[in-house]
C-alpha cells in the first residue's frame, strides 16, 4: 500500500521494497520469489475471510469476466468495419456501377462497438471500485485479529522475539496481502479470461492464423523461464553484496567516534569502495538480465506480428479470409503475450502473499496465555501480603532459576533486591504480575493463590517504575491518567505535584496538554521516570515494584526522583531492585540476586554474618577501602 | 533530482548518448513496423502481389530483429549507466560523510545518515534505472508515432490533437485527487504502526495497569480510520483505468470512422489506416508511461533531496591549510579557559575550563550527569570545535595539528562500547595494525580479557558478529580497553569506560592498567568515587563549570560539591 499502484499497465504490478522498488509496468519478474511452506492450506484459509463478502466477491468476478469479454470482442467487429471498407473500396477500384463505402453498415458496426467499450468501461469501473471495499475491509479484520491475538500472547513470546520480527508480520506482510488483494487478485482474472477469450476469437477467425500465434507460446515460455532463473542468482548477488555495503554502512556510521579516534576513515573507505564495487557489479548483471525479459517478448510478439502479416495478406489475396480478419488478428496476436507475462507476474505475486498470509496465520496460531480461572476471585481491599511457597521458575526448560523459593511478605513491608545488573528483577516482576506462569508451586496474595485471579484485577494490585520508562505517545495528562481511566484533574495533579512532576510540567509549552512525541524526546529521561512515579500514585496499587536506578538523569533531578519515590513507598509493600544503602540497610528483606537467580536471602545484618556473596558485594561497592595497588 | 541527473549526464555523457541513440533505433523499429504493415495491405493485398508480400515480411523481421538489438544493447549501458551512478553517489555520500565531525552526526543523526546512504541512493537508482529503461522511449515514440501518423495523413491526425489532451486531463484530474489522499493514508497506516509498535514495547506497563482494552480500541479506531481511507482512494483510483480503455478505444473509433471518409474521398489509403490506429496506440500508450513516472518521481525527489542535503553539509572540522605537526613533548593536554556550546544550546556545556595534565599522572573527572565530563574528554581528540579559549596537546594548539597526528597519540575507550565486525584479533589491532600477538595477548591480560577470549572457541581469532551481540556488556568493554592499550599512546582516554564491569573485575583491570599506563597521560571519566579517589588529580564539574581541582585528600577539605558526591556514595563510617 505504500506505492500508489494505480496506473499498471501490461507489465503488472511492482512489489514495494524489493530490489526494483516501485514496479509498476516494470513487473517483478525474474526476481526470488519467497515462497509459503503450505500453499493449500495458507491458500484455503486466507479464503474464508472473505465468506462474509462471498455476494460482493461474486459480483466483482463476473463483473471482471464481462468487463473484459466486452472489451476483447472488440477488435473483431472493428474488423467488419475495415473488411465493409475494403469492399467498398475495392468495389470503387473495379468501377463496379454504384459501388460506395456501406457508411450506414460502418456507422452501425461502430455503434456496437462504442457500446460494447462504454459497457466494459462500466464493469471494470464497478468490480475495481468493489474490490477496494473487499480488500481493505479484508484487511482490516486480519490486522485486528493480529491486534487482538497479541494482546492474548504471553509475555514470553514478545521476549524471544525482536519487535522487528513481530513488526514485519504486522506491518510488511500485511502491506503485501493489501495490495494483491486490491490489484492482483482480479488481474488473475482478467488474464485468464483475456488468453481464454483471445484464443478462442483467434479461433473463430482463422485456426491456421491461431496455430502461427500459438506456435510463439513455448518460445515465450523458454524466454521467460530461462531468463529468469539467471536473473534470480543475479538478484540474489546483488541482494548478499546489498546486505554487506549497508552493513558496513550501519556500523562505521554507529562507529563513528571510534572510526576517527582510531585514524580509520581511509580504511573505512577501502572496504567501503570494494563492497560498492561488487555491488555495482552484481547490480548492472541483474538489471540487465532482467531488463531483456521485456525486448525478448516483444520480440516474440513481433515475430507472430509478422507472420500474421504475411500470412493473413496471402490469405486475403486467395480470398479465403477477409481483411477486417486479419486487422483485428494483428491486434490480438499483439495482446497475446501480455496476459501469459501478466500471468507469470501475478504468480509470483501470489505465491509471496500467500508466504506472507502464512507468516501472518503463524502468528496467528501461536499458543496464548493460560486460560483466566473460571470463577475468578477479585480482592476488594487488597492489603498485600505476599506469599512465595516452594516456587520453581525457569525460562528454559533446562535451565534451573528459581529453585523451591519461599519468603513471606507482611503488608507494608520493604523487600530489597541486590546484586550485579542481570535478568534477576525482571524475573521478579514476571512472576509477581503473573506475566510467566510458575513451574510450580505457588504465589498469594492476601492469601489466594494469583492463578485463582483475573490477571487484570491481579496487576491492577501492583503499581511499577522501572528504569526503562514507557510512556505513549499522548497528552502527559493521558500518560499519567494511564493507570485510572476516571481520574479527575484535580487528582492527576495532585499525583503530579506528589511525584515532583508538576513544576516541570507547568513550565512546559502546553504544560498537561504538552504531547509526548513519538520516543517522547522533548523531555527529559529524568521527567520521564517523574511522570511513571505520578502515574503509579494516581494508580495507588497496595504492592509496589520500584527500580532505583536513576541513570542518565542529572544530580538534581535525582534528588527529586528519590524524595517522590520514598513518598511513594510509603503504606505499600515494595518490591525496590535497590541502589542506595540506606534502602537496603532499613529493608525487611534483601533478596540478593545473581545470573538471574536468588542465591541468598535475610536481614543486612544477617547476610553480613553469613559473610558470602552478599558481604562481598557490600563491601566492595559501598564501602571505599582503597584498594590496593602498587604506587606510582 | 534534477542536480543529480545533471551530474548523471556529466558522468556518463558518451554512454548516455549511446543509450540514446539505441533507444531511438529501438522505436523507430516499433514504428516501422505498422508501416510496412501498411505497405503489405495497399501494394501487397489490395494488388494481389504475394512476392511482395513475402519481401516485405521478410524485411519486417529484419527490421524487428535490429530493433531487438538495439533493445538489448540499450538495457545493457542503461544498466551500467544507472547502476554505475548508483554506485558514484553512494561513493560520493560515504566518503563525504566519513570526513564528518560528530557535530555533523548530532545533527543529521546517525539513523538518518544510514538510510540516505543505503535506502535513498537505491531508491535513485531504481527510478534511473526505470527512467533509463523505460521513460527515454516514450517521448521518442509519441513524437515519432504523431510525425508517422503525420506523414500518413494530415488531417487525421487531428483526431490525435484532440485526443492527447483528453487523455492527459484525465490522468491529471484523477492524480490530483488521488495523490494527497494516499499521503493521508501513507500517514494513518505510520500512525497505526506506531500504536502496535508502542503496544510492543509498552507490554509490561499496558498489562500491569490492565489497559490492554483500551489500547485495542485505540487500535480499532485507527485501523477503522486507515481502512476507510483506503476504500475512498482506491475508489478515486478504480475509476483511471477505465477512464483509459474507453478514451483509447474511442479515439479508435474515431479513427475508423473519419478514416473511412478519407478514403472514400479517396485522400488515403486502407493500409495507412491500419497502421494509423497503430500509431495511435503506441502514442497513447507511451503517455500513459510518462504519466506513471509522475508517481514514481515524488519519492525519488524525496531521496535526492535527502542526499543532497548530505552533501551540501561541509565538515565543521578541517585541517588547517598549513598544519603543525613538529611536537617535540609526549603527552602533555592542556586547556585553557575553553568554553563549548552544543550548537543550538542556550546554555555552553562547559565553561571556563582550565587545567594541565602531564605524563605519569592520572587525571580523573567527575560530576552529575550532563555536568559536561564526557564533552571534556571529546574536545581532546578534538570531536569538537571549542567556542573560546584553547586546547594544547604537547605543546601545540589542536586546531594547528593535522587530526591524523593528534589522534594517533591518543587511545580512546568511548562510554559506549563499539566493536567491529570480525575476528576478535581484527578489533585489538584496530589502533595499531602491525601489533603482534604478544603485544596483544599483553594488553588482553591487563584489561582482564584473557580469561573469556580463552573460553571462546577460536580464541583471539573468533569472530564478534556486527554490534558485538555475541558479548557481554563486560567483555565488550574489556575489548575495548585492550584496543585502546594495544595502540600504546601517549594519551589515554577512559570515558566511563568501567561501567559494564563488576566491582572486582574493575579493581583488578584497574590495579593491571597503573602498571601499564606509568608513561602515559590518562583521564578517567568515572561515576563512582572509588574509582577516582586514587588519582592525581580530580577535576569537579557541575554544569559545565569547574567546581574543584585537586587530589581526594584537598578535595574533602575544600569542595563542598566533592563532598556531596562522596557523601551519596560512601558509607558515612568510611568518610573520615
Amino acid at each position: 500500500m505504500s506505492t500508489p499502484r494505480t496506473t499498471q499497465g501490461p507489465g503488472g504490478p511492482g512489489r514495494p521494497g524489493g530490489p526494483m522498488g516501485p514496479g509498476g509496468m516494470m513487473g517483478a519478474m525474474g526476481m526470488p520469489v519467497q515462497k509459503a511452506k503450505d500453499f493449500r492450506g495458507t491458500f484455503f484459509r486466507l479464503l474464508r475471510y472473505f465468506r462474509p463478502q462471498t455476494l460482493r466477491l461474486v459480483i466483482v468476478f463476473f463483473a471482471a469476466i464481462l468487463g473484459t469479454v466486452f472489451n476483447i470482442v472488440g477488435p473483431k467487429i472493428m474488423g467488419q468495419a475495415t473488411t465493409k471498407l475494403l469492399e467498398g473500396v475495392v468495389a470503387k477500384l473495379r468501377h463496379i456501377p454504384g459501388a460506395a463505402i456501406d457508411f450506414a453498415g460502418i456507422q452501425r458496426i461502430l455503434f456496437i462497438l462504442a457500446g460494447l467499450y462504454l459497457v466494459s468501461a462500466a464493469f471494470n469501473y464497478m468490480q475495481q471500485y468493489m474490490m477496494a471495499g473487499v480488500a481493505q475491509r479484508t484487511v482490516y479484520t486480519l490486522r485486528q485479529q493480529v491486534q487482538e491475538k497479541l494482546n492474548r500472547l504471553p509475555l514470553r513470546f514478545f521476549d524471544t522475539r525482536t519487535h522487528g520480527e513481530i513488526l514485519s508480520r504486522a506491518v510488511n506482510d500485511m502491506d503485501n496481502i493489501s495490495s494483491t488483494l486490491q490489484q492482483s487478485l482480479t488481474q488473475l482474472i482478467t488474464s485468464f479470461v483475456t488468453l481464454v477469450g483471445i484464443v478462442v476469437l483467434m479461433l473463430t477467425i482463422s485456426p491456421l492464423l491461431t496455430l502461427v500465434v500459438v506456435i510463439t507460446l513455448p518460445l515465450s515460455i523458454l524466454v521467460t523461464t530461462v531468463i529468469a532463473k539467471r536473473s534470480q542468482t543475479q538478484f540474489k548477488n546483488q541482494q548478499r553484496y546489498l546486505g554487506q555495503l549497508n552493513g558496513h554502512v550501519e556500523e562505521m556510521y554507529t562507529g563513528h567516534r571510534i572510526v576517527k579516534a582510531f585514524g580509520h576513515e581511509r580504511a573505512s573507505i577501502t572496504t567501503f569502495n570494494t563492497l560498492n564495487d561488487q555491488l555495482y557489479d552484481a547490480g548492472w548483471r541483474a538489471q540487465f538480465v532482467s531488463g531483456i525479459i521485456m525486448p525478448l517478448m516483444t520480440f516474440i510478439g513481433n515475430i507472430g506480428y509478422v507472420f500474421v502479416s504475411v500470412i493473413g495478406g496471402i490469405l486475403v489475396t486467395q480470398g479465403a479470409i477477409a481483411i477486417g480478419d486479419v486487422q483485428a488478428f494483428i491486434q490480438y496476436a499483439s495482446q497475446f503475450t501480455q496476459p501469459i507475462t501478466m500471468l507469470a507476474n501475478i504468480t509470483n505475486i501470489i505465491q509471496s502473499t500467500i508466504a506472507s498470509a502464512e507468516r501472518i496465520f503463524e502468528l496467528l496460531d501461536e499458543p496464548e496465555e493460560i486460560a483466566e480461572a473460571t470463577t475468578a476471585i477479585s480482592i476488594a481491599q487488597p492489603r498485600g501480603m505476599v506469599q512465595f511457597q516452594h516456587v520453581n521458575f525457569r525460562y528454559k526448560d533446562d535451565v534451573p532459576l528459581i529453585e523451591d523459593m519461599n519468603i513471606d511478605v507482611h503488608s507494608g513491608q520493604t523487600i530489597a533486591i541486590v546484586g550485579p545488573t542481570g535478568a534477576g528483577k525482571t524475573t521478579l516482576v514476571n512472576l509477581l504480575m503473573r506475566f510467566y506462569e510458575l513451574n510450580s508451586g505457588q504465589i498469594l496474595i492476601d492469601g489466594i493463590d494469583i492463578t485463582a485471579m483475573q490477571r487484570g484485577a491481579l496487576r491492577r494490585m501492583f503499581g511499577m517504575v522501572l528504569q526503562d520508562t514507557w510512556l505513549f505517545n499522548g497528552t502527559i495528562r493521558d500518560n499519567i491518567a494511564y493507570g485510572r481511566e476516571d481520574a479527575s484533574e484535580e487528582a492527576i495533579i495532585q499525583a503530579a505535584k506528589a511525584a515532583r512532576a508538576d513544576h516541570f510540567i507547568r513550565t512546559l509549552p502546553q504544560s498537561y496538554d504538552t504531547i509526548l512525541n513519538e520516543d517522547a524526546s522533548n523531555i527529559s529521561q529524568g521527567q520521564k521516570q517523574l511522570l511513571t512515579i505520578a502515574r503509579a500514585i494516581l494508580a495507588d496499587p497496595a504492592i509496589l515494584i520500584l527500580d532505583e536506578a536513576t541513570s542518565s538523569v542529572d544530580t538534581r533531578t535525582e534528588v527529586l526522583i528519590q524524595k517522590a519515590m520514598s513518598d511513594l513507598m510509603q503504606g505499600r509493600t515494595n518490591f525496590v531492585i535497590a541502589h542506595r544503602l540506606s534502602t537496603i540497610r532499613d529493608a525487611d528483606l534483601i533478596l540478593v540476586m545473581n545470573h538471574g537467580s536468588i542465591i541468598e536471602q535475610g536481614t543486612h545484618e544477617a547476610l553480613l554474618a553469613q559473610n558470602g556473596f552478599y558481604a562481598d558485594l557490600y563491601n566492595s561497592q559501598f564501602t571505599a577501602k582503597p584498594i590496593p595497588v602498587e604506587a606510582v | 533530482m534534477i542536480r543529480l541527473l545533471r551530474s548523471m549526464v556529466r558522468a556518463y555523457t558518451p554512454q548516455m548518448l549511446l543509450v540514446l541513440g539505441l533507444v531511438f533505433l529501438q522505436s523507430l523499429a516499433a514504428l516501422y513496423l505498422p508501416t510496412l504493415l501498411a505497405n503489405i495491405v495497399d501494394n501487397g493485398i489490395i494488388k494481389g502481389d504475394t512476392t511482395y508480400i513475402l519481401q516485405t515480411g521478410g524485411f519486417m523481421l529484419l527490421v524487428a530483429v535490429g530493433g531487438t538489438l538495439a533493445s538489448i544493447i540499450a538495457t545493457f549501458f542503461s544498466s551500467r549507466v544507472a547502476v554505475g551512478f548508483g554506485r558514484m553517489i553512494r561513493r560520493k555520500l560515504f566518503t563525504h560523510v566519513e570526513n564528518f565531525s560528530l557535530h555533523e552526526f548530532d545533527t543529521v543523526g546517525t539513523a538518518s545518515l544510514i538510510t540516505r546512504t543505503t535506502n535513498d541512493t537505491n531508491q535513485v537508482q531504481q527510478v534511473l534505472v526505470i527512467i533509463l529503461r523505460m521513460m527515454l522511449s516514450a517521448p521518442m515514440m509519441i513524437i515519432g508515432g504523431i510525425i508517422l501518423a503525420v506523414r500518413q495523413d494530415a488531417p487525421l491526425a487531428w483526431v490525435l490533437v484532440a485526443v492527447i489532451p483528453i487523455l492527459i486531463t484525465a490522468i491529471l484530474v484523477i492524480m490530483r485527487r488521488a495523490i494527497p489522499l494516499f499521503q493521508i493514508m501513507q500517514k494513518k497506516l505510520d500512525k497505526l504502526n506506531l500504536i502496535l509498535d508502542e503496544g510492543l514495547t509498552g507490554v509490561r506497563v499496558i498489562r500491569a495497569f490492565d489497559r490492554v482494552t483500551h489500547e485495542s480500541q485505540r487500535f480499532a479506531t485507527a485501523n477503522q480510520d486507515l481502512t476507510d481511507t483506503a476504500i475512498h482512494v482506491n475508489r478515486i483510483v478504480a475509476a483511471m483505468m477505465p477512464i483509459m480503455m474507453l478514451v483509447l478505444n474511442f479515439s479508435t473509433i474515431a479513427i475508423i470512422w473519419f478514416g473511412s471518409i478519407r478514403i472514400d474521398q479517396g485522400a488515403m489509403q486502407l493500409g495507412a489506416l491500419i497502421a494509423f490506429l497503430q500509431y495511435a496506440m503506441l502514442i497513447l500508450f507511451s503517455l500513459l508511461m510518462v504519466s506513471m513516472l509522475f508517481i514514481m518521481l515524488p519519492r525519488a525527489a524525496a531521496s535526492a533531496t535527502r542526499i543532497n542535503a548530505v552533501l551540501d553539509i561541509q565538515p565543521e572540522i578541517a585541517d588547517a591549510a598549513t598544519v603543525n605537526d613538529h611536537d617535540t613533548e609526549r603527552g602533555y593536554v592542556e586547556f585553557n579557559h575553553v568554553t563549548f556550546s552544543y550548537p543550538g544550546a542556550e546554555e555552553p556545556a562547559l565553561a571556563d575550563v582550565s587545567f594541565k595534565a602531564i605524563p605519569g599522572k592520572v587525571t580523573a573527572i567527575i560530576g552529575g550527569t550532563g555536568s559536561g565530563k564526557s564533552t571534556l574528554v571529546n574536545l581532546i581528540p578534538r570531536f569538537y570545535d571549542i567556542d573560546a579559549g584553547s586546547v594544547l596537546v604537547d605543546g601545540i594548539d589542536i586546531r594547528a595539528m593535522s587530526q591524523e597526528h593528534l589522534r594517533a597519540k591518543i587511545g580512546f575507550v568511548p562510554q559506549k562500547t563499539i566493536l567491529f565486525s570480525g575476528a576478535i584479533s581484527d578489533n585489538l589491532r584496530y589502533g595499531h595494525a602491525m601489533a603482534t600477538m604478544d603485544e596483544m595477548r599483553q594488553a588482553a591480560e591487563t584489561a582482564q580479557a584473557t580469561e573469556f577470549i580463552e573460553t571462546m572457541p577460536d580464541g583471539v581469532d573468533a569472530l564478534i558478529a556486527q554490534g558485538g551481540t555475541n558479548l557481554s556488556g563486560g567483555q565488550k568493554q574489556r575489548l575495548s580497553i585492550a584496543r585502546a592499550l594495544v595502540r600504546k599512546p601517549e594519551i589515554y582516554i577512559f570515558d566511563d569506560s568501567f561501567s559494564a564491569l563488576d566491582y572486582k573485575t574493575d579493581a583488578k583491570l584497574r590495579a593491571a592498567l597503573k602498571h601499564d599506563t606509568t608513561d602515559a597521560t590518562v583521564f578517567i571519566v568515572a561515576q563512582r568515587v572509588s574509582t577516582v579517589m586514587d588519582a592525581d588529580q580530580i577535576i569537579v564539574l557541575d554544569e559545565g563549570r569547574v567546581v574543584g581541582i585537586g587530589t581526594h585528600r584537598e578535595l574533602m577539605a575544600t569542595s563542598q560539591a566533592y563532598h556531596e558526591i562522596v557523601a551519596s556514595q560512601l558509607a558515612e563510617e568510611e568518610l573520615a
